[in-house]
């Protein structure tokens, strides 16, 4: 590792640490409640960020795995009235779900333009099924799933095996934070083993790792099975953090807006992604939240928070294609070299 | 009389209506160096592709060591001991050659067995002014050697090389060539070459392939005296 690497990743824990210990003291509670979602996502943007930028498997259905957890989770606690294996579930479902999709999309040699349509197929069919279970007839155990309404009064997370001891909100905002660090870290720690240094070999080259004697296909499904097993944990948290869970959640503006947090914070980054999730969230609610009603003009369209994110993905994919991480990186790389 | 390393008996692959390799028996002794020459199209790339799992034959079978190899996916067949060097080359172009070399040495050494490999290999192919490079911003030649690089340091037992000298300059050529022979000292050869100079330069026995079957096979000299040969390939080339 380089003298480089091991600042960044000083820095990088260092302000994680701080924002864990600094916020609740500083902030609001809604403050707290906003960033805690903001955290939770930022899970939900590495996994991506994993299976697509170091993998290089375009998954358009990232949100199926994240709604896939919530459900579980949502469905398991009901049912069970306690949190651990609950939370378990919501891991594993995912991760099963996701190695079976995988097996028939990797082992059937399925190309990637196809992985996409089949990835966003496959959300967009959980979206509608989940979506058409509104009658009392759709249950799972004692938990109704609601249909368009979805899944309301959510039991909280408590504390492992122990029912009478609930985690509080800023508890959430703890537990999101530090999973967010763990998550970074431990992928970073993935990334620098042999395993991760294949799969982006497979990335770079498929057919020359193939022909190296790596199996593409076991990497790649074995890659998708842990990005969807963090998606899904993003999931229960995220179930926990609203105690509700709707059948939007695997609609195309989720999944969407995973892959625009990938692209602007970098493909092949780990540090960018967060920023680019927690930056884009900050500035949707800021302009939802600054637009007048009834303005016009300038105003209404700063208002208009789809088309201000469309204009920013449009100039990063036009002007600055890989992304915010790697080419801030790059300027820095070349000014110290300059020096 | 040397162990046999690999046999093809009836090797076929049909393309639609386009046989591309037709009826090849073809045999190759352990740390032999063979060179296969042919007009374009005659079927050497879909041969070695065939050798390596790429493609599966439509007929016939591929023996390494007496084993039936034909239906193995690619990457046992790269386990099995078969490397091959690509015609365009085949490297991760985005990570450096020093990464390049560690995943193809990483498939068989751990640790710092691994990086012995990687340094071994910078040497071997003299690329080690360039370790830290980009391979995708190398010159070609760099990049072939590189690829041969990558390709030795999983220590396969037989090399498949496609066209290692094209679009070298002629000192690059010679080196090439050099690497080849030293190669052979350790491991068994294919070499795909259009260059008669370079067949020369590292003799062995030669195959010519046309329309996807073997012509004749014998050493370099007898070939390049052959009428037959001399009419449909050296003397295209010979004209050109």
């Amino acid at each position: 590792m380089s003298g480089r690497d091991l600042l960044g990743l000083v820095v990088a824990g260092a302000a994680g640490l701080a924002v864990l210990i600094l916020t609740p003291i500083y902030f609001e509670l809604d403050t707290v409640l906003n960033l805690t979602v903001y955290m939770i996502m930022a899970v939900l943007a590495l996994s991506l960020a994993l299976v697509w930028g170091f993998g290089g498997i375009l998954c358009f259905g990232q949100s199926a795995f994240f709604g896939l957890g919530a459900y579980t989770y949502a469905i398991a606690i009901i049912n069970m009235g306690e949190s651990t294996a609950p939370l378990l579930l919501s891991i594993l479902v995912p991760a099963l779900f996701a190695a079976a999709l995988g097996y028939f999309i990797f082992y059937g040699r399925i190309s990637d333009v196809y992985l996409g349509v089949i990835t966003l197929t496959v959300t967009l069919i959980l979206f509608n099924s989940i979506n058409s279970t509104a009658g009392p007839e759709f249950h799972i155990g004692a938990a109704r799933l609601g249909g368009f309404n979805g899944i309301p009064g959510i039991p909280p997370l408590n504390w492992p095996l122990q029912k009478d001891k609930p985690v509080d909100l800023q508890g959430m905002f703890y537990l999101s934070t530090a999973s967010l660090i763990v998550v970074y870290f431990g992928l970073r720690a993935l990334l620098a083993s042999r395993f991760g240094h294949i799969i982006v070999g497979i990335r770079e080259n498929e057919r020359r790792a193939e022909l190296l004697g790596y199996d593409p296909r076991a990497y790649k499904l074995a890659t998708f099975v842990i990005g969807a097993a963090l998606a899904g944990y993003a999931g229960c948290l995220f179930a926990n953090w609203g105690a509700f869970v709707s059948p939007t959640i695997f609609g195309l503006a989720q999944s969407a807006q995973i892959i625009i947090w990938v692209i602007v914070g970098g493909r092949g980054a780990l540090i960018g992604p967060i920023l680019g999730c927690i930056g884009i969230q900050w500035l949707t609610a800021a302009l939802g939240a600054n637009a007048p009603t009834g303005a016009g003009g300038f105003a209404a369209v700063l208002g208009n928070a789809p088309l201000v994110l469309g204009a920013i993905l449009i100039a990063f994919v036009l002007l600055v294609p890989k992304g915010l991480a790697p080419t801030l990186a790059d300027l820095t790389g070349q000014r110290m070299r300059a020096r | 009389m040397t162990a046999l390393l690999l046999e093809t008996r009836g090797l076929g692959m049909r393309f639609g209506g386009v046989q591309a390799v037709r009826d090849v028996d073809f045999r190759l002794a352990e740390r032999e160096l063979r060179c296969l020459i042919g007009p374009n199209g005659a079927g050497k790339s879909t041969f070695f592709k065939l050798l390596t799992g790429q493609l599966q034959p439509t007929s016939g079978e591929v023996l390494l060591r007496g084993e039936n190899i034909s239906r193995q996916p690619p990457h046992q067949i790269a386990r099995r001991g078969i490397g091959i060097k690509t015609q365009a080359p085949t490297v991760f172009e985005g990570l450096s050659v020093r990464e390049n070399l560690w995943l193809s040495a990483a498939r068989v050494a751990r640790g710092r067995q691994a990086g012995a490999i990687v340094e071994d290999m910078l040497e071997r192919v003299g690329v080690g002014e360039v370790a830290g490079r980009i391979v995708g911003e190398l010159a070609h030649g760099q990049r072939q050697w590189v690829e041969l690089g990558v390709v030795l340091a999983t220590d396969p037992d037989l090399v498949l090389l496609d066209e290692p000298a094209a679009g070298m300059t002629d000192k690059e050529v010679l080196r090439t060539a050099d690497l080849v022979r030293e190669i052979n000292k350790t491991k068994a050869l294919i070499v795909v070459e259009h260059d008669m100079q370079f067949i020369r330069m590292i003799a062995g026995k030669v195959t010519v392939f046309n329309q996807g079957a073997v012509l004749v096979e014998d050493n370099v000299e007898a070939i390049l005296n052959n009428p037959t040969v001399r009419d449909v390939y050296l003397g295209k080339q010979a004209a050109a």
